[in-house]
């Protein structure tokens, strides 16, 4: 999802290729991303690249005519902070994310609490900006919105509200959902809580 | 005072990343070397989300975590750099960077801190993600190409404690005729002038994760 609307913020045409990452993953990915073998994979010019994050500073850096947004800042220490903090949001909060939806009882409880708090940091380093990094919609923005059409589905399973915990971030969700790139990138939180009961079933878990 | 400061430690292999960037880019700083069983203040100021080092404060702004220090120090000092201008390549370094960390470094770290039988399937373990690395490099002397460039100054940690761990528990995972490219890149990097220089002493290193294998080991015994 984040390279989608990074993609989207640059106004670049792309192909996307939909992988059925639990059952059969297709012998292109497996091929552009024989390490990890996971998506997403952005093949530019039959070169691939790896990792949302790399492939984020990859579009970025080449797609950088004068028209077409940056999303990343220009100074180098508020390029840091950004990628600092996707850094620690890919290994906080993913974590707690799966935690909430596989485990259950106390181990849960303790996720969702985990979870909670992260939120709340996060919430903090917004602070009154419209956006993470001041006026502008960018990296570290890109990297948090698609995250947030899992809030739902965890609001369900661990029985809390994401709204009444921490209100300025989820103010932020909706004004990132105003722009195209966002609404037309992230899938329907119904949708995505119908998928985890799925993958529940799938696992065993109850 | 200097307007650059490293917080360290003088084993950590992420902290000597920061030491062979500063040097290969020539900047001068000052070390402040931390006891992590007793963090100092300004380390928790200047690191309060995770409290660890590496920490680079610049004229007083802090940066944390070493990939992220170390593409700070890229943007900021722009001269002899150790990433490649072709956004692709920029990629592939940051990827191999990445891989090493998060697999390389674990599978090597679980097959030291256990013995027997589980060693020996952590050693597969280990030496397959080390075969992807033998791979990358074909048709290179660094991972950087014909210089050290970033995937080596984050994976140059491998040539120094592979031989310290190899002392610990005679485990061999770089060897010549399995990966020879790896095994000479080993030698090339470790020796290279401004990473040789850099290295904390061999046998304070050995002694000390002698007692951190001895420890996890422990650990591990049924109560």
């Amino acid at each position: 999802m984040r390279v989608k609307i990074a993609l989207e913020e640059k106004g670049v045409r792309y192909k996307y290729l939909e992988e059925d990452i639990f059952h059969n993953k297709s012998p292109l990915l497996l091929k552009t991303n024989p390490v990890h073998k996971k998506v997403p994979v952005l093949i530019h010019n039959d070169k691939p690249i790896c990792e949302s994050l790399n492939i984020l500073q990859y579009i970025d850096h080449v797609w950088n005519d004068e028209a077409a947004p940056k999303l990343l800042a220009e100074d180098p220490y508020d390029r840091a902070k950004a990628r600092f903090w996707v850094d620690c949001f890919d290994k906080k909060i993913a974590d707690c994310g799966k935690k909430m939806w596989a485990s259950k009882g106390e181990e849960q409880e303790a996720a969702a609490t985990e979870f909670i708090e992260s939120l709340k940091v996060l919430e903090m380093e917004l602070g009154e900006k419209p956006f993470f990094e001041g006026e502008h919609f960018g990296l570290l923005d890109i990297a948090f919105i698609p995250f947030s059409c899992r809030f739902y589905t965890y609001e369900i399973l661990c029985n809390f509200n994401v709204e009444k915990e921490v209100p300025k971030i989820m103010e932020w969700v909706r004004r990132c959902y105003q722009r195209d790139s966002v609404s037309n990138s992230i899938p329907d939180q119904y949708k995505v809580y119908d998928f985890v009961l799925e993958k529940k079933k799938m696992y065993g878990i109850s | 005072m200097a307007e650059v400061k490293l917080f360290r430690t003088w084993s950590s292999p992420f902290s000597l990343r920061i030491v062979w960037a500063l040097k290969l880019k020539d900047v001068q700083y000052d070390t402040i070397f931390e006891d992590l069983s007793n963090k100092s203040p300004l380390l928790l100021q200047y690191n309060p989300v995770h409290k660890k080092i590496p920490v680079l404060v610049h004229n007083g702004k802090a940066v944390a975590e070493s990939f992220v220090i170390l593409e700070y120090i890229e943007e900021t000092w722009k001269h002899n750099p150790f990433l490649s201008e072709d956004p692709h390549e920029r990629a592939a370094a940051r990827f191999w960077a990445k891989f090493g960390d998060e697999k390389v470094l674990p599978s090597i770290w679980d097959a030291f801190i256990s013995q027997g039988k589980e060693q020996e399937e952590g050693i597969v373990k280990a030496k397959d993600n080390l075969k992807y690395l033998e791979e990358e490099l074909k048709g290179k002397t660094f991972f950087g190409g014909d210089h050290i460039g970033f995937a080596d100054i984050a994976l140059g940690w491998l040539t120094e404690y592979l031989d310290v761990f190899e002392e610990v528990t005679s485990m061999k995972l770089i060897a010549e005729d399995e990966l020879p490219l790896l095994s000479k890149w080993k030698k090339i990097f470790a020796d290279a002038p401004m990473i040789k220089e850099n290295w904390p002493p061999r046998d304070k290193l050995v002694t000390k994760f002698q007692a951190l294998r001895e420890a996890s080991l422990l650990k591990k015994v049924p109560k």
